[in-house]
C-alpha cells in the first residue's frame, strides 16, 4: 500500500510543479536556517569533555576584603587561597592554573620570536582532562615540586616549529629560559575551552572567545611563575599590586583551580572542606566573607552563559522562521489536497476508508518533506560555510556531524507531516456522495 | 463595496484564513523586532570616539625586557618619526578600538567605600591630546611639568582630564574641576574636561559607559613603553602604517609586533564592529526571506481560492459585476486578512520586544517600527494577491454555466 501511495504522491506532485516547488522551497528554507543555527548551538552548548565532565568541579571562595556585599563568590582566586586548597589534596585530582603571554623562540629553527600564551599548571591537568599525547608524556609531580624547566606543546605548535616531528627532548626558549619539551599533544580542541571559562556573567553575551583554542605551551605551575615573573595579568584586584605583573602576594584574583571528585559523597565532603576553609580564613582575619561554591563543570558553563548571545538570538529567529514556513506549508498543502477533493471522493465512494485517504495525503506530505530535507541539507551546508567565514573564535569548530545530518532529515519529515496532518484530516473528511455530484 | 460577503466567505474558510493570519502575525512580529535589533547595532556602530580616527594608527610591541624599555622607546620614536608622512608619534597605553589597557575601577573616597565606576585610563606623552584631536571643553590640558614618569600601569598621583559623560556620572550637576578620585591609594585630581574620548572597547561594559575615559599625562619609561600612536594625513595613513609595521623589524629586532592590533584606527574600528555587521547582515537576510516566504504563501493560497471560486466568480460576472469589482473583491479580502495578521502581530511583536529587553540592552519596540512593518506587509499582501486577483477578474461570465 505504501508503495502505491508513494507512486500516487510522486504523480500528484509532478502534476503541479509550481505548487510543489513552493512547498519544497518553504520547507527547505525553514530547515536550512534552523539547522544552520541548531548545528552551531549544538556545537557550542555541548559537553566539552564527555564522560568526565560530571566529575569535574570548580571551587570558588571570596577573598575580596573591599567589595564585601557581593552575591557571588570570586571568579578566580588569589595565590594563597588557591595554593592552600591545592596543597590540601582533598580531591581525587587537582590542578592549579594560570595563563600568561610570553616571548617564545625555538633555537635551531629559523622562525622569528613569537608571542604565545602559556598555561602554567600542575601535572594532574593532563590526566584530569584526558588530554591526548602524540609524543612523550606529561611532566611528573616531582617536576612540579622541583620547578623543572620542562614544557608540553600543542600539536599545532609542534607542526609550526618542528613540522610535526617528534620534538620530545628539544629545547624551547621561553622569555629568557630554556625549557626541554617532554610531551607533544595530539590535536585537542575542547568546545568551549572550559578550563579557562570565567567572567561570562559580566560579558553581556559577548562570549565567543570562550571557544578559542587551548594554549600552545604548558609548563609546570611554579616554573611558569618564575619564567614569566612580572608579566601576569590579574582578572581583578581589590588592592593595587605592589609590583605590577608579580601577583604572588597581591590582593588579586588571577589563578584558579579545577578538581576531580569521583563520587557524590566526595563532592559533599569537598564542599564542606571549602566552606570550612573560608570560615577558618575569616576567623584568622584574612577573609571578610565566607561565601563559597563548588559548581560542577556544566553548572559553571551555565553560570557563565557560554553560548554567545548572538548565537542564541539567531537560533530563536531561525525557529520563528521555521514556524512561519510551517504555516506556509500547511496552507499550501490544504490548497493542494482540497483541490483534489474530487479524486478523494471517488476513492471514498469506491470503498477507501477515511484512514486510507489520510494515509495517502500523509505519504504525499512525507515525500515533500524528504525533498525539502534534501534541499534543506544543501542550504544548511551553505549556511555553515557562511558561519565558518565569520571572524569568530568558534568558526573552525563548525561542521555538520552525522547526528545533525540525521536530524536535518528527521526534522524535515516531521515538519512536513505536521504540516500535512491538518490538511490530510480535512481531505479525509470529504464526503463521497457530495463531491461526486459536482463531477 | 460591502464587507459583508467577504467576511462571510472568510468565515467559511476559517482554517485557511487562520493560517495566513498566523503567518502574517509571526512575520510582522519577527520583522519589527529584527529591524529594532538592526537599528540598535547600527546605532552602536555610529559611536563617536572623539579622536581624529582617519589620521591615527597604533603599533603594539611586546616581548622586550623591562630594562630595554627606554632604549626601545628612543629607537622607536626616532625611527617612526623619520617615516615620510608621519606628523607625530607618541607613546600611549592604547587607543580607542585597540586592546583594553588601563581599565580600572575608581572610587570617590580614599577608603574605597564609594565606588565610582569602571573607567579606561589613557596615558600619553606630551602632545598626545593634540595628536588625538580630542577637545578640552573645560579647564585645561596638562602643562609640560605635569608630564611625569609612571611607576605603574597608571600614575600614582596626577592631575587628569575626564570626559564629559564620566564627569556627569561621577559628579552629576556639579563642576568636575578640582574634584578628586582614587584607585586604592592612587590619587587623581580633575584639571580639565574632554568633550569625548571613547573607551578602548566601547560597549563592553554597557552602552552608558562607552565614553568613561580618563586622560593622564605620563612620560615614557620602563613601565610605559611599547605602544606607539602615529599621526599622518588621512590620505597617507595606510602607506605610513605599512611602512611603520615593516620598520619595526629593524628598529626593534628583539621586540615582537602584535600584527593583529597594529593597525590604523579605521581598521581597528572595522574589526571591532565586524560581528555586529555580520549580525546585521543575518537579520536583514532573515527579514528578506520572511517576506519572500510570506508572499509565496499568499500567492499560493489566493491562487487556490480563485481556482475554487471560478464558478461563483462566473455567476457574479454573469449577473453584472465588472472585472474591476472582482479585482477589488480579492484585494479587499487580502487587505482584511493582512490587517488581522498585523493586529495579532502587534501583540506578539511587543511580547517579544519585552522578552528581548529582559535579555539585552534593546529599547522597547518604537511604534514607528511597527507602523512601518504594517505598511510593508499591506503592500506585500497587495502585491502578492495582484496576480491571482487579475486571473480572477479574467474569468469570463460563461464560467457560471460550466461545471467545476
Amino acid at each position: 500500500m505504501f508503495g502505491y501511495y508513494f507512486e500516487l504522491a510522486v504523480r500528484s506532485l509532478r502534476r503541479n510543479p509550481v505548487l510543489t516547488g513552493l512547498m519544497v522551497l518553504a520547507i527547505a528554507v525553514g530547515i536550512g536556517t534552523s539547522m544552520t543555527t541548531l548545528t552551531v548551538m549544538h556545537l557550542l552548548s555541548g559537553d566539552p569533555i564527555p564522560g568526565r565532565s560530571a566529575q569535574l568541579f570548580y571551587p570558588q571562595v571570596s577573598p575580596d576584603t573591599v567589595r564585601v556585599n557581593s552575591l557571588h563568590p570570586a571568579e578566580l582566586m588569589d595565590y594563597r587561597s588557591a595554593m592552600d586548597l591545592w596543597s590540601a589534596k582533598r580531591a581525587d585530582r587537582q590542578a592549579i592554573m594560570v595563563d600568561s603571554q610570553l616571548k617564545v623562540r625555538a633555537p635551531g629553527t629559523n622562525l622569528p620570536a613569537l608571542m604565545q600564551y602559556m598555561l602554567s599548571t600542575t601535572t594532574d591537568f593532563f590526566s584530569m582532562f584526558d588530554v591526548p599525547f602524540e609524543y612523550g608524556s606529561a611532566w611528573s609531580a616531582d617536576d612540579d615540586e622541583k620547578h623543572a624547566r620542562v614544557a608540553v606543546i600543542s600539536s599545532d605548535f609542534n607542526h609550526k616549529l618542528f613540522h610535526g616531528e617528534n620534538s620530545v627532548g628539544r629545547t624551547l626558549r621561553l622569555a629568557n629560559t630554556d625549557v626541554r619539551i617532554v610531551g607533544v599533544l595530539k590535536p585537542w580542541r575542547p568546545s568551549p575551552l572550559f578550563y579557562e571559562v570565567h567572567g561570562g556573567r559580566m560579558a553581556g553575551g559577548d562570549t565567543a572567545d570562550f571557544y578559542r583554542s587551548p594554549q600552545n605551551i604548558f609548563t609546570p605551575f611554579q616554573t611558569g611563575l618564575e619564567i614569566n615573573d612580572g608579566n601576569f595579568q590579574q582578572f581583578t584586584c581589590w588592592r593595587v599590586p605592589e609590583t605590577p605583573g608579580h601577583l604572588k602576594n597581591a590582593a588579586c584574583q588571577w589563578v584558579w583551580l579545577w578538581v576531580q571528585l569521583n563520587d557524590s559523597s566526595k563532592v559533599a565532603d569537598y564542599r564542606r572542606f571549602v566552606a570550612g576553609y573560608a570560615e577558618q580564613q575569616k576567623a584568622s582575619g584574612r577573609y571578610t566573607q565566607t561565601l563559597t561554591a563548588v559548581p560542577s563543570l556544566m553548572e559553571w558553563m551555565t553560570t557563565n552563559r557560554v553560548v554567545p548571545g548572538d548565537v542564541r538570538l539567531q537560533t530563536w529567529l531561525a525557529f520563528a522562521f521555521l514556524v512561519i514556513c510551517l504555516c506556509n506549508s500547511i496552507g499550501l498543502m490544504l490548497a493542494k489536497f482540497l483541490r483534489r477533493s474530487g479524486d478523494f471522493s471517488v476513492r471514498r465512494a469506491l470503498g477507501a476508508t477515511r484512514g486510507a485517504v489520510i494515509a495517502q495525503c500523509l505519504v504525499e506530505a512525507g515525500v515533500i518533506g524528504l525533498a525539502g530535507g534534501l534541499a534543506g541539507w544543501l542550504l544548511t551546508l551553505a549556511g555553515l560555510w557562511l558561519v565558518r567565514r565569520q571572524d569568530v573564535a568558534y568558526a573552525d569548530l563548525v561542521h555538520l556531524d552525522p547526528s545533525m545530518f540525521a536530524v536535518t532529515f528527521v526534522l524535515a519529515v516531521v515538519v512536513s507531516l505536521l504540516a500535512g496532518a491538518l490538511p490530510a484530516v480535512r481531505a479525509g473528511g470529504v464526503a463521497p456522495a457530495l463531491q461526486l455530484k459536482t463531477l | 463595496m460591502s464587507l459583508h460577503p467577504i467576511l462571510a466567505s472568510l468565515r467559511h474558510h476559517r482554517l485557511a484564513t487562520l493560517l495566513i493570519v498566523l503567518q502574517i502575525a509571526l512575520a510582522c512580529a519577527v520583522m519589527c523586532n529584527a529591524c529594532s535589533l538592526i537599528a540598535a547595532r547600527w546605532h552602536a556602530m555610529q559611536l563617536v570616539s572623539g579622536v581624529d580616527e582617519t589620521s591615527l594608527g597604533a603599533l603594539y610591541l611586546t616581548g622586550y625586557e623591562p630594562q630595554q624599555a627606554n632604549d626601545l622607546n628612543a629607537r622607536m620614536l626616532e625611527g617612526l618619526r623619520r617615516i615620510p608622512g608621519v606628523t607625530s608619534v607618541n607613546v600611549v597605553n592604547t587607543v580607542p578600538f585597540g586592546p583594553q589597557a588601563g581599565t580600572v575601577g575608581v572610587t570617590l573616597d580614599p577608603a574605597g567605600k564609594h565606588f565610582g565606576g569602571v573607567v579606561d585610563f589613557y596615558l600619553g606623552t606630551p602632545g598626545t591630546l593634540e595628536a588625538m584631536g580630542v577637545k578640552v571643553i573645560e579647564g585645561r590640558a596638562p602643562t609640560a611639568e605635569e608630564y611625569r614618569a609612571v611607576e605603574d600601569f597608571v600614575p600614582h598621583d596626577a592631575g587628569v582630564l575626564v570626559t564629559r559623560s564620566l564627569a556627569d556620572h561621577l559628579w552629576p550637576g556639579d563642576s568636575p574641576l578640582g574634584k578628586e578620585f582614587w584607585i586604592d591609594h592612587f590619587h587623581y585630581r580633575v584639571i580639565g574636561v574632554l568633550q569625548r574620548l571613547a573607551i578602548a572597547v566601547p560597549g563592553s561594559r554597557g552602552a552608558e559607559s562607552s565614553d568613561w575615559s580618563v586622560y593622564a599625562p605620563a612620560l615614557a619609561g620602563p613601565r610605559f613603553a611599547g605602544t606607539y600612536m602615529l599621526r599622518a594625513a588621512p590620505a597617507d595613513l595606510p602607506g605610513v602604517m605599512h611602512k611603520a609595521r615593516e620598520a619595526v623589524a629593524s628598529l626593534a629586532p628583539d621586540a615582537v609586533l602584535t600584527r593583529e592590533t597594529s593597525l590604523s584606527i579605521p581598521e581597528l574600528r572595522t574589526l571591532r564592529f565586524a560581528n555586529d555587521k555580520a549580525m546585521m547582515g543575518i537579520l536583514f537576510g532573515i527579514i528578506i526571506a520572511l517576506l519572500l516566504v510570506t508572499a509565496l504563501g499568499i500567492v499560493g493560497l489566493a491562487s487556490f481560492w480563485v481556482a475554487r471560486r471560478r464558478k461563483q466568480i462566473g455567476i457574479r460576472r454573469a449577473i453584472g459585476a465588472t472585472r474591476r469589482d472582482i479585482l477589488h473583491y480579492f484585494q479587499l479580502e487580502n487587505f482584511l486578512i493582512v490587517s488581522m495578521g498585523i493586529v495579532a502581530g502587534g501583540v506578539l511583536a511587543y511580547g517579544i520586544s519585552i522578552g528581548l529587553m529582559m535579555y539585552s540592552e534593546v529599547p522597547l519596540l518604537p511604534p514607528s517600527y511597527f507602523a512601518a512593518g504594517a505598511v510593508v506587509l499591506w503592500s506585500l499582501g497587495q502585491l502578492a494577491v495582484l496576480g491571482p486577483a487579475l486571473r480572477a477578474a479574467a474569468v469570463p461570465p460563461v464560467a457560471a454555466t460550466r461545471a467545476g
